[in-house]
């Protein structure tokens, strides 16, 4: 792997350890020793466990529920019923998109592997024999299991408890100038167009989704140990579904074992263990299997998408039209801001420069579970990139013209940020040609395509595969992006203590991105207190600020910068105290380091340390003790990183077997915190990359039965199979970020899954071959293989 | 009925029903979490201990089957005070994220380490095959993994 730059942004020293170190994960201590504490891990005295009985079919009415037997079992303290969490106004909730979602089922089942009962009892195997013994009398209707058998005259109506709901359309939206893009169209020498499906995918995390719901039935305290992304949104969604005051809730987030967007909605198995420990006053604790999670909770991407390149013969791109159908399961619960129902979709138009595009994007129920949830991606970016990068290099094909020179000839250049795109994003900042021009010189471009004439000559299939993404993440700023009407900004609470060790509170919530670590930094950055003397405490509703939580890279961006500012608050303060303590002007003090001196003389200086003592034992007349802060970030815009993929497959003509020789990424995310923890994250996601245009797969009969339900048959790629990456950067820091960071931990999901397909096209693209549908199985290349030779 | 397995060097004895799986005895019983459970397919290698040295995934495997043997789970890595050298290369090469996978990652990795003293990219790569991560794309954890055996002290 090349090894990046680590020293450009660094001013610290090590045993500081600011920003740009690599500094080894504090979090890592506890778990090398199998002392992390994950959910499955927490028992709490007199708890009781719970299983879900679920729906073996996809659509049916639910004609009786017979609980006798699995009531009468030893150790079953109790069965639960959508009829009983009717009586107390909780058989259905608010989704995040502002839908209902049966909690447990009263009229009828609506995908396959929903929730219709819980036994709850004193031994998990004894609740899942239990389990097995409800009776449930289902009245089969037909299945639909995709949206344009949804959205077809005559279907079978999935919602038709809905009041007002005549069909089963979700929604239509559209983003863009109609207008102006089909003038685009009309001046146009050609037009590309491609259509494909990205698949339903699960982010199916190593640990699944639980709760342990603890309710005091004398005091009203409720206690939710939950697998949760973001636990502040969590606890306001719940108060207002279950009816008890916020105060009462407290949501405890213990350590995740990733979460991808697995973790950010509130599944039914969450409510109903609540309920069942109001009921029976005992701890209820619930944990998903494997199938459960894979069956039952938030799935990613289902989006049926064509585009259109209106482009000049050479090669100039004019404009952008897009439709889409989405599949939305039976459920409207994507995670997303409330005004963009297709979420950042319209990002589409990718890091070209061009005036018009037009998008528009209807949704549909189907019998399959809810979710929609942004799989390691900022609001379904992931599809969008995906689309124009498979496009251009469509139209590179069609127009006879090389996919990087395609890609030059349209990029938005350096000078022309911060760059209003055509469908109201503003770019923050970039620098796209030399990206691009970094990584085909590391991959050895030319000398590649020169390979690959030899082997076409050879009979042999070896393919090149560019993709040159741009995302859009970090979302607030507040005036434009909320969940469930919560604004997106978030927070953090830092107090040094007298002997200088601090305590970072934050409002968001790490799954593995080593938070403990990376936003310690940040303080060690501003204030000089080394990285080691910070603390960094998350997801514990009653001990955090409020936050929405971490999904959409936005941690960096948002929880990041208010990081950064609230230590520049307190840096002010230790100013001030400084200036007490040398007997000069506030003004005259200056901070590096760690280090507090008077400007010009610094022979004249205390330590940060002094000042944290005298901060509780010799202020300054008249100044307030302590040295201690809030802040609540609303950033101005979101933060716009970017990279150049590069991919280097051979396909073997007989089986259709693909192999990536290569894959060279190169990622500006702006300034690195930890670049040792970036490349990680970027190591990840080429993975899920990777995973997704090879193998994995949620797919359904047509019964709606869903295939892909365990790990035998949704794949997940192992060591084996998982391609070696060779890792690169340029930084372009973020204007408006207080340290110029981007945010990084989904840019490589989002922009990978393009370059590893386009490869496999490239390798088939002088037979004829412009598109295969992920997952790139082998049968599906070696099938497309055998029709382009006709 | 009862079973008694030796676990990180002491006798656990427990009365329990012959269906109960390894990893939930170790788990539930013993009191020990650092495995974990990933799957219910016996796919996903969290609950990887070792088992007379060799790494089981210890949801195949049912209490009873183990009783007179001897286990060892991370909690079981560490000794006089010292890591183990997997455990101290997992830390310094970043070879986790979320940690979930990690102990049965370097259980398969202590025990590779012990055949083979010079592992290359491929012979790591091939050995924790039946274990999956989800976070760190594996390249780091080649790493550590190949770190630990060139101290020699596997
Ligand atoms: S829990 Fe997945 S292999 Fe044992
Ligand atoms: S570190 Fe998260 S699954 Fe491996």
């Amino acid at each position: 792997m090349t090894k990046v730059d680590d020293t450009t942004h660094m001013t610290t020293p090590p045993e500081i350890g600011g920003i740009g170190h690599r500094v080894r994960r504090h979090e890592d201590a506890r778990f090398i020793e199998g002392q992390g504490n994950y959910l499955d891990d927490i028992v709490l005295p007199g708890m009781l466990h719970m299983a879900i009985v679920r729906s073996p079919v996809a659509h049916a009415r639910i004609t009786g529920i017979d609980t006798t037997a699995a009531s009468e079992v030893e150790g079953v303290v109790a069965v639960v019923t959508g009829e009983l969490m009717d009586q107390h106004g909780l058989a259905w909730m608010p989704t995040l998109s502002g839908d209902t979602q049966a909690v447990l089922a009263t009229d009828k089942v609506r995908y396959q592997g929903q929730e219709v009962a819980a036994v709850i009892a004193t031994d998990p195997a004894i609740a899942v024999d239990a389990a097995e013994l409800v009776e449930v009398d289902y009245d089969i209707l037909p299945a639909i299991t995709t949206p344009q058998q949804a959205l077809a005259p005559g279907a079978v109506l999935i919602r038709d408890e809905k009041e007002g709901q005549t069909d089963n359309r979700v929604y239509d939206w559209e983003a863009g100038d109609k207008a102006a893009t089909d003038a685009a169209f009309a001046a146009a020498d050609r037009v590309v167009s491609l259509s494909t499906f990205y698949p339903r995918s699960h982010p199916a995390p190593l640990e699944t989704c639980g709760a342990i719901a603890d309710v005091n039935s004398v005091t009203g305290q409720a206690t939710i140990y939950m697998t949760s992304q973001a636990p502040h949104a969590h606890r306001t969604l719940f108060a207002m579904v279950t009816g008890l005051p916020e105060q009462n809730i407290r949501i405890i987030s213990p350590d995740l074992g990733g979460g991808f967007g697995n973790k950010v909605p509130i599944y039914p198995g969450y409510v109903v263990a609540t309920a069942a420990s109001l009921l029976i006053g005992r701890p209820v604790k619930w944990i998903e299997t494997r199938s459960e999670n894979l069956i039952s909770t938030g799935f990613a991407r289902d989006y049926y998408m064509t585009g259109e390149l209106a482009v000049t013969n050479e090669g100039k791109i004019l404009g952008l039209r897009v439709q889409m159908l989405s599949d939305q399961g039976a459920f409207y619960a994507d995670a997303q801001p409330t005004k963009f129902k297709a979420g950042l979709f319209h990002v589409v138009t990718g890091s070209y420069d061009y005036p018009a595009a037009h998008v528009v994007c209807s949704g549909a129920y189907t019998n399959k579970a809810p979710g929609g949830v942004a799989y390691r991606c900022s609001f379904r970016i992931t599809e969008a990139s995906f689309l124009i990068e498979r496009l251009v290099q469509t139209a590179a094909y069609e127009l006879g013209i090389d996919p990087a020179e395609m890609r030059f000839k349209n990029f938005i250049q350096p000078e022309q940020f911060p760059y209003h795109t055509p469908t109201g994003f503003v770019y923050d900042s970039g620098d796209y040609p030399t990206a691009l021009r970094k990584a085909l010189d590391e991959v050895g471009y030319d000398q590649l395509r020169a390979e690959q004439v030899a082997a076409r000559a050879e009979g042999r299939l070896m393919g090149i595969g560019i993709a040159h993404f741009t995302e859009a993440v970090g979302a607030g700023p507040s005036h434009t992006y909320d969940i469930a009407g919560l604004k997106m900004f978030d927070s953090a609470e830092l107090r040094v203590h007298p002997t200088g060790k601090a305590i970072l509170k934050l409002g968001v919530m790490s799954q593995g991105q080593g938070h403990e670590t990376t936003f310690a930094q940040i303080v060690a950055e501003e204030l000089g207190i080394p990285v080691t003397d910070v603390k960094v405490m998350e997801g514990d509703t009653d001990n955090t600020p409020y936050g929405l939580g971490t999904y959409a890279s936005r941690s960096t961006p948002v929880a990041g910068a208010a990081t950064a500012m609230v230590s520049r608050q307190l840096a002010e303060k230790a100013k001030r105290i400084a200036a007490h303590l040398l007997e000069a002007a506030p003004e005259d003090i200056e901070l590096k380091a760690g280090e507090l001196f008077v400007k010009g003389t610094p022979a004249r200086s205390v330590t940060i340390q002094d000042v944290s003592l005298a901060a509780y034992t010799n202020m300054p007349d008249g100044m307030e003790h302590g040295l201690e802060g809030v802040h609540y970030y609303d950033p101005p815009n979101l933060t716009y990183p970017y990279g150049s993929y590069i991919v280097v497959v051979e396909v073997d003509p007989e089986t259709g077997v693909w192999k990536v020789e290569r894959m060279v990424a190169l990622d500006d995310c702006g300034v690195r915190i930890n670049p040792m923890i970036v490349e990680g994250q970027i190591h990840g996601g080429l993975t899920e990359g990777f995973a997704m245009s090879s193998m994995q797969w949620i797919t359904f009969d047509d019964d709606g039965n869903c295939i892909g339900s365990n790990f035998m048959d949704y794949l997940i790629p192992t060591a084996w199979e998982t391609p070696r990456f060779e890792l690169l950067e340029t930084c372009v820091p973020s204007p408006h970020h207080p340290i110029g960071a981007k945010g990084v931990g989904e840019s490589a999901t989002v922009g990978s899954p393009a370059a590893y397909v386009n490869a496999v096209i490239d390798a088939l693209a002088h037979l004829g071959v412009r598109n295969i549908d992920m997952p790139l199985l082998p049968d599906r290349v070696w099938s497309a293989i055998q029709s382009a030779q006709g | 009925m009862e079973v008694t397995v030796t676990v990180n060097g002491s006798d656990q004895t427990h009365d329990i029903e012959p269906r109960v799986l390894l990893i939930d005895f170790i788990r539930t019983r013993v009191g020990l979490t650092g495995s974990h459970i990933g799957c219910d397919t016996s796919n996903c290698g969290a609950c990887t201990v070792l088992f007379d040295g060799k790494p089981v995934k210890s949801c195949t495997v049912l209490a009873v089957q183990a009783d007179g043997h001897a286990v060892t789970t991370v909690e079981g890595l560490k000794s006089n005070g010292t890591l183990h050298p997997i455990q101290a290369a997992f830390k310094e090469e970043h070879g986790l994220q979320c940690g979930f996978c990690t102990p049965g990652m370097m259980l398969v990795g202590a025990a590779l380490i012990e055949a083979n003293t010079e592992p290359s990219v491929d012979d790591v790569r091939w050995a924790i095959s039946g274990n999956l991560c989800r976070c760190t794309g594996y390249m780091n954890i080649v790493t550590a993994i190949q770190t630990a055996a060139a101290t020699g002290e596997g």
